[in-house]
């Protein structure tokens, strides 16, 4: 028994048999279908499974649609708004609920701020739905604004999160050195705290940023005639037949967003 | 020593009001924002479950139980007699069983994709997180398309699959409940994935080492050493993902095509054709509350392992 | 160094948390610091001595009484309206500034011309030679250098008092040894009020003019380094500084000059004013190095056995047993013509050198 222990592979603590073969299995099988669409969309042909040559034609294709080309503007527009509005309330958001005494009504800040993490989204773009329609009736204003404070709502804990999480690794000495060193309270704010919390603050208006661009289901369900975003135009394609268009589409979506999440993540490491 | 009985000074009781004070007002420019967008209309919705369905849409301002009593319920037109919804219930049935397939699929690819990261060297182990978290952040229609473009008729694995003469005809597998569970553990998975590296990443390797010594093997090593450790890792992550594949909407909608409803899909519905906003109303708040109940669990947990930690 | 008062903090105490958890950090504490003066908060940890830092600066408020800078009472005003800066202990320096800007922050929010900021920040820099790293950033010089910049950038803005957080428990054994002689030449050169708070007692005794000694939120004896040493005024003082003997004896006379005590062995022997002690039986503290060891057992004030003999190169030290059972420590210093070969189990007799006996209060 013994010296057949020995005999094999030498003795891992760490190791567990067959688990570094699903691993693996489950990092390729995350990838292969984003690859796979990636792929096509530099398709010659319209098929998304038969490879017919490399091509750049879907994404002249998709340049030229003035649909998506509204579609894809529009996004920008309301994640612009949306994720600036986002930063500057959750900054301040957390400036009122970190490094401070516990007050009354914290934990209902707490909660307000993470609900949209914790409703179905479902259920928050119909209940959107049921009211601003009784407002669009009542004002007959079918405008952006709709989409952009719904955008701004839930895009708020995602820029909480990393400004909350800066703000509690840093050290209040600072902040008390520089009003020992005559700083008025909005100076250090400037002087001090802003700088400092400042990476914190891009990481959550990138997070903000990727997560207004790819809303789906609260868009749908706000939106009026005419105002389709990227994903809700994709969505609405689905009835017709699919090209490499949509592939095209997509992979620039998602070049969007690995660029923006490499950046938080760099961000996040520098400070560590 | 004096006998003085107030424990504060007033300068500094003031300062105390006057700090609350403060953080109520930086926090309540966001407040109004999610009162506006996020929880004024769930009041909205409510109160909208307790009327009377307009004709086209919309309600009638007129008290009905009707709403909530559809969620269940079917009143026959002609007769009035009251029977169980059975394409509701079946849709209930479908929502949680998809939704805990899921979830154990999810644990079974997650658990060792956990525990591989969680045993690389520190340095990388960044890297392998961040491959975990890319597809997180990404647009999880763009996932969804991912995962139906392959599966397709025409799709990529039949093509292949035919190709190796292993079928004649291409297997229909987009459009049914199966891919659907395919394409949630496919987007939730980074979710399982997440909480299981956490526990495990504080996983002390000395107690392992301590089981072997004690003659364990490494199943019992397993199931006796590692997984009561990072149990509380295990239940975040299956309420993590049982939560958003019970309100999925995207996924069923793209990969069932229709037919196959789940509960997300079936408030839609009464947005749209079904001209039922009470009973939307009525579906999406009980939804809601299964979802409330799954992380009332989920928080209690936490709670409890917190205090162990401490 | 002249006598006007600098800082006067007149029974000030400060309560954390309230009701069942209420800790009192500070207990009605008075203490006058004077101008130009080195000044050191002495005590364990969890003495108050930080608090009371904090309070002088402005970082927290007192619950109860007052504190004044030169006459003005300043107990509620905010830190960045007082003359007064700090050198924390982890020295707090600003990581997103280089150097010289770190040191010039307190004078740009003073909203002094740039010319005299940089005109007092390069002298800062000559005062603690740190000339060559102006534009580094802090992370990238050693502890020591941070605490140079620490120090620059307090004094930078020329306070009236420096309040220094234990600066120096940071660096290791040599670095902290220059610093104190640093330290000392900076509060002569600028003749800035310097209010220093350490744990550590040698550190007070070589450095300050003056040492507040503090336990459990109380002031218990304020005096010079020799003062505090020699006439400790109650016990935990003379336990908390250096090492001591405690005996009982028995007051016999007592004048606002002097005393007299009936000791066990039943001699007499003098010691100085026994203050406010009522009691017949006191308590007495007599430091090592002040015995004189004797063969001459019968005419000493003391006798007894020797227990144990240490020896550690220029001193060796004896455990004596005495006649009343008390153990007493004596450290005799090995030069040449003192007699020091007694040996465990020997008898002999201990003589104290006049005034060395201190009657304590408790």
């Amino acid at each position: 028994m013994i010296s057949r222990g020995i005999a094999s592979k030498p003795f891992s603590v760490r190791k567990l048999p067959g688990f570094t073969f699903i691993a693996i299995l489950c990092f390729a099988l995350l990838y292969a279908p984003i690859v796979t669409l990636v792929g096509y969309s530099f398709n010659a042909g319209n098929s998304l499974a038969v490879w017919e040559g490399f091509s750049l034609q879907w994404y002249y294709a998709a340049w030229q649609n003035d649909k998506v080309q509204g579609a894809a503007i529009l996004s920008v527009i309301i994640a612009l708004q949306a994720s600036l509005y986002a930063t500057i309330l959750a900054t301040m958001a957390a400036l009122g609920t970190t490094r401070t005494r516990n007050f009354r009504g914290q934990t209902a800040i707490y909660t307000m701020i993470n609900q949209p993490l914790m409703v179905p989204e479902i259920v928050t773009a119909v209940a959107l739905l049921i009211c601003f329609a009784v407002i669009k009736q009542a004002t007959d204003y079918h405008g952006l604004v709709y989409l952009v404070i719904a955008h701004t709502a839930f895009c708020i804990p995602f820029a909480y999160l990393p400004i909350r999480a800066r703000l509690e690794g840093m050290d209040k000495s600072l902040e008390i050195a520089a009003a020992d060193l005559y700083a008025t309270p909005w100076r250090c704010f400037r002087r001090v705290t802003l700088p400092l919390l400042w990476p914190g603050i891009l990481a959550g208006a990138m997070l903000a940023f990727v997560i207004s661009l790819d809303d789906v289901v609260i868009t749908e369900f706000v939106k009026s005639a005419g105002q389709d975003t990227l994903p809700t135009y994709m969505l609405g394609q689905l009835r017709r037949v699919i090209t490499p268009e949509i592939n095209a589409i997509s992979t620039a979506l998602l070049a969007i967003s690995v660029l923006m999440v490499s950046l938080v993540f760099l961000l996040n490491r520098k400070k560590s | 020593m004096s006998q003085n009985t107030s424990p504060l000074s007033i300068q500094e009781q003031l300062a105390r009001q006057q700090e609350t004070k403060t953080n109520w007002l930086l926090c309540t420019p966001a407040l109004i924002v999610l009162f506006l967008a996020a929880s004024g209309p769930l009041l909205v919705m409510l109160f909208y479950s307790f009327l009377t369905p307009g004709d086209y849409g919309g309600v009638e301002y007129q008290l009905s139980f009707d709403g909530w009593m559809n969620v269940f319920l079917f009143r026959d037109i002609f007769d009035d007699v009251l029977s169980i919804a059975d394409a509701h219930v079946a849709i209930f049935w479908r929502s949680i069983r998809l939704s805990l397939m899921t979830t154990i699929t999810c644990l079974i690819l997650g658990f060792p994709t956990a525990y591989f990261i969680a045993t690389r060297p520190r340095q990388s182990r960044n890297f392998w997180l961040f491959l975990i978290t890319i597809p997180f952040w990404t647009n999880l229609l763009i996932r969804t398309f991912a995962i139906m473009e392959v599966i397709r008729n025409k799709g990529i694995v039949n093509n292949l699959l035919i190709d190796l003469d292993l079928i004649q005809q291409p297997i229909q597998m987009l459009y049914t409940d199966f891919a659907i569970m395919l394409g949630m553990t496919y987007v939730y998975l980074p979710l399982m994935i997440l909480p299981l590296y956490a526990s495990m990443e504080k996983l002390d390797f000395g107690l392992i080492e301590a089981g072997y010594d004690l003659y364990a093997t490494r199943i019992r090593v397993l199931r006796k050493v590692i997984i009561p450790l990072i149990k509380p890792g295990i239940i975040a992550g299956s309420i993590l993902v049982f939560i958003p594949s019970l309100g999925a909407f995207v996924t069923p909608r793209v990969l069932g095509g229709g037919k196959n409803l789940m509960l997300g899909n079936l408030i839609e519905l009464q947005f749209g054709q079904g001209r039922n906003w009470p009973l939307g109303a009525a579906l999406s708040i009980t939804l809601l509350f299964i979802v409330m109940a799954a992380l009332l669990l989920y928080v209690k947990n936490v709670q409890k392992s917190g205090v162990q930690h401490d | 160094m002249s006598n006007s008062v600098s800082i006067k903090v007149h029974q000030v105490s400060k309560k954390f948390g309230h009701d069942r958890d209420e800790v009192i950090a500070l207990d009605e504490v008075s203490v006058e610091i004077r101008e130009n003066e080195f000044f050191t908060l002495l005590g364990p940890s969890g003495c108050g001595k930080t608090t009371l830092l904090r309070l002088i600066a402005g970082f927290e408020h007192p619950s109860e009484g007052d504190i004044f800078l030169n006459d003005e009472s300043i107990a509620h005003l905010p830190p960045y309206l007082r003359p007064v800066n700090t050198v924390f202990q982890n020295y707090a320096l600003f990581p997103h500034m280089t150097v010289s800007e770190n040191i010039g922050f307190g004078l740009s929010m003073q909203d002094k011309p740039p010319t005299e900021i940089d005109a007092t920040v390069s002298e800062m820099l000559r005062l603690v030679q740190m000339e060559a790293l102006r534009d580094r950033r802090t992370d990238q010089i050693s502890g020591g250098q941070q605490q140079r910049v620490a120090l620059a950038r307090a004094l930078a803005p020329h306070p009236r008092v420096l309040l220094l957080d234990e600066p120096l428990s940071a660096l290791d054994y040599k670095l902290r040894k220059g610093m104190q002689i640093e330290l000392k030449r900076l509060q002569m050169e600028t003749g800035i009020t310097f209010i220093f708070v350490t744990h550590d007692q040698e550190e007070a005794l070589t450095m300050s003019d003056r040492i507040a000694v503090m336990n459990k939120g109380r002031i218990l004896q304020v005096g010079s380094p020799n003062d505090i040493y020699d006439h400790p005024s109650e016990r935990f003082v003379a336990d908390f500084i250096g090492d001591t003997n405690f005996l009982s004896a028995e007051l016999v006379e007592s004048t606002s000059e002097s005393s007299l005590l009936k000791l066990a062995s039943g001699k007499t022997a003098s010691a100085g004013p026994s203050g406010s002690t009522l009691r017949s039986m006191v308590n007495i503290a007599i430091r090592p190095e002040q015995a004189i060891l004797t063969s001459d057992e019968a005419s000493a004030e003391f006798s007894g056995t020797v227990t144990n003999v240490l020896y550690s190169g220029t001193d060796s030290v004896f455990h004596i047993e005495l006649k009343s059972g008390e153990e007493f420590i004596a450290k005799v210093q090995n030069s040449g013509d003192t007699r020091r070969d007694w040996k465990t189990g020997q008898a002999l007799g201990i003589n104290i050198q006049p005034g060395a006996i201190q009657i304590l209060r408790d």
